[in-house]
């Protein structure tokens, strides 16, 4: 009895004492990241474009890129990232739970998910707007005529508010059905259980690939929203938040300066004479911009060598989905695209 | 001798050593134990959620919710967050009530089913408990949602069916009976009507046990109620009830009844699966009757259902009830896959409250308790109703 006694009170002493070191024990991420010699990125994977599982279990897509990029800055190596498919409801959990380093999954940045869902947002990758697509044998061109139609939404997402608040404003009535997975909610509209559904553009345009007749629907030329899509890393790590942030600025800059996947490796410190491109590609004789962020001093290099510019990951990506760029373009060619100055 | 005795210094063990102390003691450490193990969990979150700027609160169940829920009670975008999750609660208990409802007359249907004579019956209930129960209840949501409710004609093709029923992919569609001002008249009949069937039913009861016969005690009250009921109905002035028919309006049926797709394919998807495994429940119990019983009845002259209604089911029922409940509870539990096909659920409505809102534990918790406290309301229910039946049977 008495030793059954002492046992129990060891367990719990051990526990006691155990489960305040563990919690004590967590490291920022990018330390988490480079000893782990892996990134895990949280991605949609039924978005063709964006993030996709393609047939030979291989992942596409725009987001996808930019989580390579990441591995290649951190870790010198773009394949060194797991990819997470994650649902829209899933991915703030997912990320306020470390399952995930980053999460690139075609999020919009708002204010509520800036302060309470405990998310912190990198320079958006991609600038959105919130569409509609219908039947065209509909003949509608305004959102008015949609008064009393049935419209699919996926749940735990912007849409779904902006929705709500659009037919507010409008003062009509619609019948919203809110679907968790993407899939079926392009299912049931390809069904006719729904007159139209809603989503950021891209993703529209995206998903009207493949339904069973993508010329029979059209997409609605109003945008009721602005969708600024980029990256998210958990809230407090500022370290962490820097490294993927200046990680899409590499991209935007190199954009720029017209570096490319293929003239990278012609950079050379001799023949280099741009200061700022010397400093971006850690061509210079100190430490260069990587030292700062805690990287290496060519990690720039790495991702361009690994993904290209913001424009190569568009054109690859994006561009075969006849998704135009829009203002995805450099601020120089009146675009939305600033990269802040590497010095 | 003396020093062979063992030695009592006095009548007192020390307490260290007491038996029914230790026992005690024992039991405070362990729950002691415990308490400081969920502290430790507790105060972890907390310093979890603080390092991500969270904090832990339920303010946010009075600010708008600002999304739409498709169907339920009445409830706008502009209400708050509690509200729609009182929807969503309603819409789980709503699909959780009626799919128990459903699967207990299939499951009691196919149990009896499986024991026939007949070849052909006993078959077809086989195959469909094997069918049914060995298929996840995902895959038979979501078959029953895209390949069958799917697939039926959109909204301008609709199957119109006699007297204003309407069915496409958007739903069924059914006239509701919209109450009059004469529905005060009729519900007064109607209690006339139940009066009597009480009194006729008493007194056919009276009659059957001084004849010592079975019979079916109800025989000349249904009838009496039926007639006093259908003879109120006309005699109201102006019906107590008017039909509301659904008519086409623009994109969709206005007016009437409405099942949507979602609702009917996990209403059927959840009966049916729910329905195999209470066959099985039933034909156990049923089989657990001793064959003797079955026999003796036959030999006082009892045919096949009055052998099953008098003899086989009021002794198989105590031993079907519990399992029986187990069935319940796992009925309300997976209706929470609803959230697969949209049904806006008690499980849908507050996934979107966490995303929109950020507070997955309190949500999460909120979600659990209503779970918990529908499940404990069943159980609490079937319990007394299993004791009600034993006091009556034994």
């Amino acid at each position: 009895m008495r030793k059954l006694l002492f046992r129990v009170s060891a367990l719990v002493l051990a526990i006691a004492l155990v489960v305040p070191l563990l919690a004590e024990g967590e490291k920022g991420i990018l330390d988490k990241v480079k000893n782990r010699g892996r990134l895990i990125c949280g991605v949609n994977k039924e978005l063709p474009g964006f993030g996709f599982l393609g047939q030979n279990g291989e992942w596409k897509g725009f987001d996808v890129d930019y989580g390579r990029a990441i591995a290649a800055a951190v870790l010198g190596d773009p394949n060194k990232v797991e990819f997470r498919p994650l649902k829209a409801a899933e991915r703030f959990p997912a990320l306020q739970t470390g399952e995930i380093d980053v999460l690139i999954r075609n999020t919009t940045w708002t204010l509520t998910r800036d302060t309470d869902l405990g998310a912190d947002f990198c320079p958006p990758t991609f600038y959105d707007g919130q569409g509609f697509m219908l039947r065209k044998e509909l003949g509608i061109t305004s959102l008015k005529e949609l008064a009393g139609a049935t419209i699919g939404v996926t749940a735990g997402s912007t849409t779904e508010l902006n929705l709500a608040d659009t037919t507010r404003a409008l003062g009509i009535e619609v019948e919203s059905i809110v679907f968790e997975e993407t899939e079926t909610l392009y299912q049931s509209y390809d069904q006719g259980r729904c007159d139209a559904v809603t989503s950021d553009k891209s993703q529209l345009l995206s998903r009207r690939q493949s339904l069973k007749d993508p010329d029979a629907h059209s997409i609605l030329d109003v945008t009721i929203s602005k969708e600024p899509l980029g990256p998210v890393t958990v809230h407090g790590d500022n370290k962490w938040n820097d490294v993927v942030s200046w990680v899409v600025y590499a991209t935007f800059s190199a954009e720029e300066h017209g570096i490319t996947q293929a003239n990278v490796s012609t950079f050379k410190p001799e023949s280099t004479e741009n200061p700022e491109i010397k400093r971006f590609l850690g061509l210079d004789e100190s430490g260069g911009m990587g030292e700062k962020l805690g990287l290496s001093k060519d990690w720039a290099r790495q991702v361009i060598a690994a993904v290209g510019n913001y424009g190569e990951i568009f054109d690859r990506n994006l561009t075969p989905l006849g998704l135009p760029r829009g203002v995805n373009k450099p601020w120089t060619q009146g675009g939305l695209l600033y990269a802040m100055p590497f010095r | 001798m003396e020093n062979n005795s063992p030695k009592v210094v006095s009548g007192k063990i020390p307490f260290w050593r007491d038996i029914r102390v230790l026992r005690i003691l024992f039991q405070v450490i362990f729950l002691l134990g415990v308490i400081l193990l969920l502290v430790i969990l507790y105060t972890n979150m907390l310093k979890g959620l603080r390092g991500l700027g969270l904090t832990l609160n339920l303010d946010f169940l009075q600010d708008e919710a600002g999304f739409d829920i498709s169907e339920g009670i009445p409830y706008e975008p502009s209400d708050v967050y509690l509200k729609a999750f009182w929807v969503g609660i309603l819409n789980t208990l709503k699909v959780s009530v009626i799919g128990i409802v459903c699967a207990t007359l299939l499951g009691l249907f196919f149990g009896i089913a499986r024991l026939s004579s007949n070849w052909l019956i006993r078959t077809i209930a086989t195959a469909y408990v094997e069918c049914f129960r060995n298929i996840p209840l995902l895959l038979q949501i979501l078959f029953w949602y895209t390949a069958v409710v799917g697939q039926l004609p959109r909204v301008r093709e609709s199957i119109a069916l006699f007297g204003g029923v309407f069915i496409n992919n958007r739903g069924i569609y059914l006239p509701s009976p919209e109450p009059t001002s004469g529905l005060g008249i009729w519900l007064g009949f109607l209690g006339v009507g139940l009066l009597l069937a009480v009194v006729l039913y008493v007194v056919r009861w009276r009659k059957l046990q001084q004849l010592d016969r079975p019979g079916f005690r109800a025989k000349w009250a249904l009838p009496a109620f039926l007639i006093v009921a259908l003879c109120g109905w006309f005699l109201t002035p102006g019906r107590p009830f008017t039909l509301d028919l659904p008519v086409l309006q623009g994109f969709n049926f206005k007016g009437g009844m409405r099942f949507s797709p979602e609702f009917s394919a996990l209403l059927i998807a959840l009966s049916v699966y729910t329905g195999a495994f209470i066959a099985e429940i039933v034909r156990s119990g049923i089989q657990s009757v001793v064959k003797g019983q079955r026999e003796a009845a036959k030999a006082v002259g009892l045919n096949e259902s009055q052998t099953l209604r008098l003899i086989v089911l009021p002794q198989s029922i105590p031993i079907i009830v519990p399992p029986l409940t187990s069935q319940y509870l796992n009925l309300t539990k997976n209706s929470s896959l609803a959230v697969a096909i949209g049904f806006p659920d008690l499980v849908s409505v507050g996934n979107t409250m966490m995303t929109q809102t950020g507070q997955s534990i309190p949500v999460f918790a909120m979600i659990m308790t209503s779970y918990l406290v529908m499940s404990l309301t069943t159980s609490a229910a079937m319990n007394w109703y299993n004791r009600w039946i034993n006091r009556v049977g034994r």
